[in-house]
């Protein structure tokens, strides 16, 4: 078949043979164009990283799959009805063309016809996803618990108020406040089964700057279940009973009339302990005589 | 200054003029053509370069209406789109890749992509190249300003680089499980800058200009795009064909030569080498047209692939 080289202009010229200076031609173009392309891969397989804030559209396959599905049309972007949604342009440090959104930025509205998911030709966006409620953008996080006004005694409840699913996704969570010792601080809690990465929790944060609560990949928000590690309660659950025999219960003074582990205190209540006191705060100071 | 040198010395040369070594060793033609615009006058001496040029603004400003002034008749980008919202069509070398990462996508892709598909298999594959992609503006007007700056040589790799780089580009993806030629194409990129936003982009469509201007002439399109040889590739069998049909006219002059993006395609019609009929049949060609226009012996027309007379 090298028989068949066209001769060039300069085959005749000079000493090695036509099929010899064909191979070397070739074997340097196809080192050339391989070089290139895998430059080009090695480039994308850096560059596919996604940054921590950069969310994909909801439906969005799983990364991996997602960059072989997306030829970057922007359909969905096109469709999106609150311009959440925007084609990485490169140097945004997001595979360049895919769609993602900032949700500090325009955070997903939730459309219930997910108009974005429906543009998508090529399956990109998963056409499975036809609730909403069920789609897992990532994962909303209360990353900054010293600036999160909730986490210092106040009643911010932002995030809680604007949250779609609001009381499942994310709920407010009363615990004892230890700085005052007479407050409660109720917190911002995400639960995961229910939260499905909108970011309108991290849109609406009050803070200036940066927001307290982050809708991250699920990836960096979760940790991985310890597959040997059983919970009892969730066990003894599904079995009816406990898997090893039942506890002794041993009550706790003061609280005997309490659920078994129940240590709570509401107000009103106190341990029923004789002569119990508040502690004083040493050097005495003054009692404004406030009482919770 | 070079101009008028060129145009006039082209009997001294020893070298044959007709081969494309001759015209690359004379130098490129400052300005082809002008013996066109003398004969037919300077309208029917740019007939098919301003349908080309048409056709390219023109399919760019349907993507275009949209996001400027709300007039949704196509959305997206050449990668895929959706016409008056009926009409898919995506482009097939994307499907051949996403197949090679792995994915298989939705009708819809699949019908946009057999719909273009179908249309270049039958008239032509790298019409893609002249009368649509955009980055043809952009080597067009590196070579324009290649011959008006008498740039001359220049170190281009070689034409089959394209599909060797092709080749590759289908195995990084199968490695990669991912697009990986996209985060670089300069083709997808440069349209998706226009109508979603460049961001850097920029940077690449200027190397490419850059490129083909001063280090490889023509080195883009012509040597190194792996996206215009998979249409070269589907344009095989193509009806519509540039025909040297009036060969017995030509005068040597070179125009032809100096305006043809891969001038290697006209000498085997315009000479007679290695073939009896005077049809352009290399895939390479990209039935631009300009051998047409520049010509004043109305030497070539474009017709098809069957119509192998001369006259």
């Amino acid at each position: 078949m090298n028989e068949k080289v066209q001769p060039t202009g300069r085959a005749a010229t000079s000493a090695p043979s036509p099929r010899r200076r064909f191979l070397k031609d070739a074997a340097g173009v196809a080192g050339g164009a391989g070089l290139l392309a895998l430059g080009a891969g090695m480039y994308a397989k850096q560059a596919s990283a996604l940054p921590a804030t950069a969310i994909r559209p909801p439906g969005a396959l799983p990364e991996d799959d997602f960059l072989a599905a997306c030829v970057r049309c922007g359909l969905c972007v096109r469709d999106c009805p609150y311009k959440t949604l925007k084609l990485a342009e490169l140097g945004d440090g997001v595979a360049t063309g895919t769609p993602y959104f900032e949700a500090r930025d325009i955070p997903c509205e939730m459309c219930e016809d997910i108009p974005c998911v429906v543009a998508c030709p090529t399956g990109a966006l998963d056409r499975a996803l036809t609730d909403i409620g069920k789609a897992r953008m990532g994962l909303a996080v209360l990353i900054d618990q010293e600036n999160c006004l909730n986490f210092l005694g106040l009643r911010c409840d932002v995030c809680y108020r604007v949250c779609p699913v609001i009381d499942k996704a994310i709920t407010l969570e009363r615990i004892h406040n230890p700085r005052s010792d007479r407050h409660a601080m109720l917190l911002p809690t995400v639960h995961s089964e229910h939260c499905t990465g909108c970011g309108k929790c991290e849109k609406a944060c009050v803070l200036p700057g940066e927001s307290a609560i982050k809708v991250l990949p699920i990836r960096l928000a979760q940790g991985s279940k310890a597959e040997h590690y059983l919970r009892g309660w969730e066990e003894k659950e599904a079995a009816g009973k406990s898997l090893i025999g039942d506890q002794v219960e041993l009550p706790v003074r003061g609280l005997e009339d309490k659920a078994y582990g129940d240590t709570r205190v509401g107000p009103g209540e106190s341990p029923q302990v004789p002569d119990y006191k508040p502690a004083q705060p040493a050097g005495g100071g003054l009692d404004s005589g406030w009482k919770p | 200054m070079s101009a008028q040198t060129t145009t006039g010395g082209v009997a001294e040369r020893k070298v044959p003029p007709t081969s494309v070594r001759g015209a690359a060793m004379r130098g490129v033609v400052a300005r082809p053509g002008q013996e066109a615009v003398e004969a037919k006058g300077w309208l029917r001496a740019h007939k098919w370069l301003l349908l080309r040029r048409a056709s390219q603004l023109g399919i760019l400003a349907l993507f275009l209406l949209g996001p400027w002034f709300g007039w949704w008749i196509v959305k997206g980008n050449l990668s895929s789109s959706l016409t008056l919202g009926v009409l898919p069509l995506t482009d097939p070398f994307l499907i051949v890749q996403q197949l090679a990462a792995g994915h298989w996508p939705y009708r819809e892709a699949l019908l946009g992509g057999g719909i273009v598909l179908a249309f270049y298999l039958l008239f032509g594959g790298r019409l893609f190249c002249s009368w649509v992609c955009p980055v043809n503006l952009v080597t067009d007007a590196a070579a324009w300003l290649r011959r008006r700056l008498g740039l001359k040589g220049g170190k281009a790799p070689a034409g089959s680089t394209r599909y060797w780089l092709l080749g590759f580009v289908l195995v990084i993806a199968a490695a990669t499980g991912a697009l990986a030629w996209e985060w670089v194409n300069p083709v997808s990129m440069f349209h998706r800058g226009l109508i979603f936003g460049f961001g850097l982009a920029w940077g690449i469509v200027g190397g490419i200009f850059f490129y083909d201007l001063l280090i490889a002439p023509r080195g883009w399109c012509g040597h190194l795009c792996p996206q215009g040889a998979f249409y070269a590739l589907l344009g095989r069998a193509s009806v519509v064909r540039v025909s040297a049909a009036r060969r017995s006219a030509c005068n040597d002059c070179m125009d032809c030569f100096a305006v043809c993006p891969e001038p290697q395609v006209i000498r085997p019609a315009l000479k007679g080498v290695g073939q009896d009929h005077p049809l352009i049949l290399d895939a390479d060609c990209t039935t631009c047209g300009r051998c047409v226009d520049v010509c004043g012996k109305d030497v070539f027309r474009i017709t098809t692939r069957f119509n192998r007379s001369e006259s």
